[in-house]
Order: C-alpha cells, then sequence, then structure tokens
C-alpha cells in the first residue's frame, strides 16, 4: 500500500525501505505524503522522516490533551492557588473577599458577556443572598453552609421576580436593574420591617463565625463559577447565549429558545451572586444593608470582569486577581480614591481597550502569528 | 387639607423634576446616550451654589446663570472627545453606558475628595426667605420660587427647540442622524452642543436642588439619575412635553406617599420606574422604548 503512494521509487532508500521493511520505525502508512520528503532528506532517510512525523503529529495530540484537560485546568488552578494562598498572606478576610468578587465577575461575565445584558443593579442578588442567608440562619438555626445554598436560592427568587426586565434592551435593562437593586435595598434597611430584616440596624452572625469554614465556601464558590464558565465557552449551550447576543432573532431562527436560554443564564448568574453574599456576610458577620448594596460592589464586579476581559474563562479571574489585589497592595485607606481610580479605568477600558487583557493578549497571539 | 397640600406641593415639585429629567431626555435623544453622569452634574451644580455663595457671595439666582456656559463648554468638549471612539465600537450604546458610569463615578469620588464628603445647605433666604401662601396654605418659599424659575427655563428649552434653527437642527438629529447629515446638518457640533445644553440644565437643577433635596452630598448623583430616568421614562422618552407631565406625575406621586406611606416614599422613583418599564414601555405620551 505504501509503495503505491511513493512518488519516487527510482531512489535507492526510497525503494529499499518500502520493499523490505515497512515497519523499519516509521508507521508512515497514515501520512504518505511525508515519505518523499523524508526519502530526499539523504542516506538516513528514516530517522529524519520519523523526527518529522513526530513534529507533525505532537502539536496536534498537544492540543486534543489541552482541549481536553483545559476546562480541569481552568478549574483547579484558581482554587489551588486560593487554596495555598493564606500560607503566603495569612489575611484570610481579604483573601475570601476576593474570591468573593471572582464569583461576582464570573456573574456578571454569565449574564454580560454571553447574552450582552450588562445589569447594574447586580449588587441587588449580592445583598439579598448576604440577607437570606444571614436571616436563615438567625431565624431557623441551619447550619452556615446551608446558609450559602440559601442565599443562591434566595437571589434566584429575585431573578425570577426580576425576570420580565429580561424584555427591555440595552440602557432600559441596564438602569431598570439598578432602579430594581435600589428598591430592595430601601425596603430591606426600611425600619418599618425592623422586626422581619432589622432594618438599617445590621445582622450580627458572630454566633456562627468561622473563618476556615468560610474560606472553604469561598473556594467552593470559585471553582463552581469557574466550572460554568469553562461549561458555557465549550457547551451548545454557551453557544446558544452568544448566539443570542449576536442577534436574537436569527438565533431563534437557528431553533434556539431565546427566552429560556437567556432566563436560565439570567438565574445562573444571580444564584452566582447570591452565594458570593452569603459567603461574604458568613466572613465578615457583622454587617449593615449599606455594606452588601453599595453601588460600588456592582462596580467592582463590572470594572474586573471587563479590565480581564468578558467573555472568556480566566478574563474575570486575572481582573479580580490584578485589581483587586492592586487595590490592597496601594493600601487604600480612603474608600474614594478607590472609587475615583476605578471609574476612570472604566474610562480608558471603553475608550482604548474595550476587549480588555483579553482582547489585549488576542491582539498580541495574532500579530505573533 | 392634608391631601390638598400634597397635592400643590408635589405639583410644584413636579415643575423642578420636569427640569431635572429634562437635560437628561435631551442628551438621550442625542445617538441614544444615557447620560449615567446627570445626577452627579446635577450634584455638582449644588456644590457651585454654595462655594460661589459662601466664597464671593453670589446669589444663587445668579449662580443659575453662571453655570450655563460653563456647563455647555464641558460638555460640548466631553461629546466631542469620547464619541469618535464609541461610534468605532460594535456596540456603542452598550459602551456609552459604561463610559458614563465611569464618569459618574469619578465625578462622584473627585468631589467627595475635593470638596466635601458631608452633606452642604445654603440657607433658605439665599434664594427665599419667606414662606408663601397658596390658597390658604402656606409652602415653603424656595420650593415655590424653584417652581417658578424652573417654568421659564423650561419655556425657554421648548422655545430653543421647537422654534429656532438650531432646535430645529438638533430634532433633526434626534429623530434620525443619518438622514440630519444627508440634508447638511453638521450632526457633531449640534450633538456635542445640545450634549452641552443638557449638562446646563442639569447644573441648573443642581443650584435649585441644594435647597428642595436640604442640601448637596457627593453620593446623591446616582439616587437622583434614577429619579431623572424615571420621571423621562415615565413621560416617554424623547419628549419635552412628556418629561413636564412625567416630573408633575412623579412630583405628586412622591408627596401623596410622603404625606400617607412617608417611610416607603424613598422606594416611589423606583417602583414607578419599574411598573413603567414593564407595563407601559412608551410612557404616557407615546414612542416607544422596548425593543428586545
Amino acid at each position: 500500500m505504501p509503495e503505491q503512494t511513493d512518488p519516487d521509487p527510482a531512489t535507492p532508500e526510497a525503494v529499499d525501505r518500502g520493499t523490505s521493511t515497512p515497519a523499519a520505525d516509521v508507521p508512515a502508512v497514515d501520512v504518505p505524503a511525508v515519505r518523499p520528503a523524508g526519502a530526499a532528506a539523504g542516506s538516513e532517510g528514516t530517522p529524519a522522516a520519523g523526527s518529522k512525523l513526530g513534529s507533525q503529529r505532537s502539536p496536534r495530540s498537544r492540543g486534543t490533551l489541552l482541549r481536553w484537560a483545559s476546562p480541569f485546568v481552568a478549574v483547579a488552578i484558581p482554587v489551588a492557588l486560593f487554596a495555598v494562598a493564606p500560607k503566603l498572606y495569612p489575611n484570610l478576610l481579604f483573601l475570601v473577599t476576593m474570591m468573593v468578587y471572582v464569583v461576582l465577575a464570573q456573574g456578571v461575565n454569565v449574564i454580560y458577556g454571553f447574552t450582552g445584558y450588562l445589569p447594574f443593579g447586580y449588587v441587588g442578588f449580592f445583598g439579598v443572598g448576604a440577607y437570606a442567608s444571614s436571616l436563615a440562619i438567625l431565624d431557623t438555626g441551619v447550619p452556615a453552609p446551608v446558609g450559602v445554598v440559601v442565599g443562591a436560592a434566595g437571589a434566584v427568587l429575585l431573578g425570577l421576580l426580576l425576570s420580565p426586565l429580561l424584555r427591555l434592551s440595552g440602557a432600559y435593562f441596564a438602569i431598570a436593574t439598578l432602579a430594581a437593586a435600589l428598591a430592595v435595598e430601601s425596603v430591606i434597611s426600611n425600619p418599618s420591617l425592623a422586626g422581619i430584616t432589622k432594618g438599617p440596624y445590621g445582622i450580627d452572625l458572630g454566633s456562627v463565625y468561622n473563618a476556615r469554614a468560610d474560606y472553604v465556601a469561598g473556594l467552593v464558590m470559585v471553582g463552581l463559577s469557574m466550572a460554568v464558565v469553562v461549561y458555557l465557552r465549550r457547551s451548545r449551550f454557551g453557544l446558544a447565549l452568544r448566539a443570542i447576543r449576536n442577534d436574537p432573532v436569527s438565533a431563534a431562527a437557528a431553533g434556539v429558545d431565546v427566552v429560556k436560554e437567556r432566563m436560565l443564564a439570567w438565574l445562573i448568574s444571580s444564584a452566582l451572586a447570591g452565594a458570593a453574599g452569603a459567603v461574604f456576610a458568613w466572613g465578615v458577620s457583622v454587617f449593615y444593608p449599606t455594606a452588601v448594596f453599595g453601588i460600588s460592589t456592582s462596580v467592582f464586579a463590572i470594572v474586573f470582569a471587563l479590565f480581564g476581559g468578558v467573555g472568556t474563562a480566566w478574563g474575570p479571574l486575572v481582573g479580580t486577581a490584578v485589581l483587586f489585589g492592586l487595590y490592597q497592595a496601594i493600601g487604600v485607606s480612603d474608600p474614594q480614591y478607590a472609587q475615583g481610580i476605578y471609574g476612570l479605568l472604566i474610562v480608558a477600558l471603553v475608550l482604548f481597550v474595550p476587549g480588555g487583557l483579553a482582547g489585549v493578549a488576542r491582539s498580541i497571539r495574532r500579530r505573533r502569528a | 387639607m392634608l391631601l390638598e397640600y400634597a397635592l400643590v406641593s408635589g405639583l410644584l415639585f413636579g415643575v423642578f423634576y420636569a427640569l431635572l429629567a429634562s437635560g437628561l431626555n435631551l442628551a438621550f435623544g442625542m445617538q441614544r446616550i444615557v447620560n449615567l453622569a446627570h445626577g452627579d452634574v446635577v450634584m455638582l451644580g449644588g456644590f457651585g451654589a454654595w462655594e460661589l455663595y459662601y466664597g464671593f457671595g453670589v446669589p444663587p439666582l445668579v449662580t443659575l446663570l453662571i453655570v450655563v456656559p460653563l456647563a455647555v463648554a464641558a460638555g460640548f468638549l466631553l461629546f466631542q472627545a469620547v464619541t469618535p471612539r464609541l461610534s468605532r465600537s460594535d456596540d456603542p450604546e452598550m459602551l456609552s453606558l459604561v463610559l458614563f458610569f465611569g464618569i459618574s463615578q469619578t465625578i462622584e469620588a473627585a468631589a467627595a475628595l475635593t470638596l466635601s464628603n458631608n452633606q452642604r445647605s445654603l440657607p433658605s433666604s439665599s434664594l427665599a426667605g419667606h414662606p408663601m401662601t397658596i390658597a390658604g396654605q402656606t409652602y415653603p418659599g424656595t420650593l415655590v420660587v424653584s417652581a417658578i424659575v424652573s417654568l421659564p427655563i423650561l419655556a425657554a428649552l421648548f422655545l430653543y427647540l421647537y422654534r429656532s434653527p438650531l432646535g430645529r437642527a438638533t430634532r433633526a438629529v434626534m429623530a434620525d442622524p443619518q438622514e440630519a447629515a444627508a440634508v447638511g446638518i453638521a450632526v457633531k457640533r449640534v450633538s456635542s452642543l445640545s450634549f452641552g445644553v443638557s449638562l446646563a440644565l442639569a447644573a441648573m437643577a443642581g443650584v435649585l436642588g441644594i435647597f428642595l433635596f436640604g442640601g448637596a452630598s457627593p453620593s446623591e448623583g446616582v439616587g437622583l439619575t434614577v429619579i431623572s430616568f424615571a420621571v423621562i421614562v415615565l413621560g416617554s422618552l424623547g419628549n419635552p412635553l412628556g418629561t413636564l407631565v412625567g416630573g408633575v406625575v412623579y412630583g405628586i406621586a412622591y408627596e401623596l406617599t410622603q404625606t400617607y406611606l412617608s417611610s416607603w416614599a424613598d422606594l416611589v422613583p423606583y417602583v414607578l420606574l419599574l411598573v413603567v418599564m414593564l407595563t407601559r414601555p412608551s410612557g404616557l405620551l407615546g414612542r416607544s422604548a422596548r425593543r428586545a
């Protein structure tokens, strides 16, 4: 069989190899086109052909290996890094807050990066998660880890309640969610409801305080949020979302159930924020409505996600690590400085690098290729 | 008695709210930009009134005129600087939203750092000393004067839009920028100028607002933007007359809640905004807001 494809039977080495030792060391059967090159390479044809074959095949197999392993890597590496981080930098509350922001940035990524809906009021889910979990822990005595699940469930409920907002587009959606978040805050902090929500007087979770367990909850949430985004990057569901983002009408025409898929993304995103809120509440253990409903939480999550690059798995993670780390490194005592710096950063991002770090990396790679 | 008071003060507040929101409405007409920094410009107007009053003894009614050229110039330059980059991207509406969000955060932080982190207020005597009596009931003088001052400003805006050549060009750009360009209107210049005018309206509202909101503080911007947005959505986007209607409806709704359910009054703008967006997205007077 290989003999037939050999275009140059006159070359002695080739003839020799082809007739006497077909299985010498090159299984040339599958890539016949390489043989003449190997044969023409000279007297030591076989090793040359072998190395050539190897170099041709290995990137392919390494590629499939990478493709196969990369989702696990994308989940495992961040979790592993955060798991060892306390050994290097023992400020647990800072690390938990960073993990909370990773989850929030990935949540923004799910809804904005994949469907194009930008929720300015994203913090509403965060706050509801914090309150739902805290009240469940205080009023019904469920263990704190269950509280985290309750927090996510509470945020999903709010997401369902607000799901009609998905009918709005662009700016209307963004501002309507902002109004919704402000409304939820003003309900929760209303002194008239102090019997239920403790109104403006805040929550004290001191009785269940456990920094290590909360840290583990944070690790789990980071892993989950990475897994969700990796899944979206590689599944038909994620593809459908991106199709909706680009053009809802064409997506519907191609058989995508626009309403259902969009709703699912919205609820996943709200669950992530709710769980993040619960982890945060558990970690700080004493907080006021203004701390979990501050619009700056939305700002941070959006900036971190945009800075890293939305629509990618690593972008929001890297964005959060860099910017929130920077925030801590500068040692900003005055939150206004951070707000101002992030404000300017948003402006600069939009005007100069709309694709974020991931966009920059992509264009560098493209230029090199 | 109580009801009558709530209705009249709601009406007076409503006229002021119309002024507060009219700038946002005008800016929205320009290439669908939602100026999320609108409330922060209002806040800056309030701080401007404070600084000029205590620094140079300028009465707020004069400040009202001083802020106009400053705001027009700032808006013109800002618009000229950012729109070329925005319009080159694939989703300018969304990006402009994010951009102005960033500008809003920057202004708020800068104001808190350089001006004051606390609320600042002016004595009501600097605008109108005496309470005024209308139909047997007394209202704060600042409220009556603010409403009386807002009306001619709104009238001037109306005349500018509907009776001047520049206003006609502005409306043409609002209706369709490409068509406007095709008939020889300098779209970019007209848009930039209108954006400046919209900021001037916001700053003027801020000068009056420092009295009506009981002071000015750096963090008030976001809330004011949402209120303004509620008013223009209520009155239907892009329609100046609608903004007046929206302002009055909002003012009366707020005052009624304040009177009968005072602890829930802060919810009014948010709930109104959400309800109107979901049930009557075209507003009370027409044009559609919902597209998805």
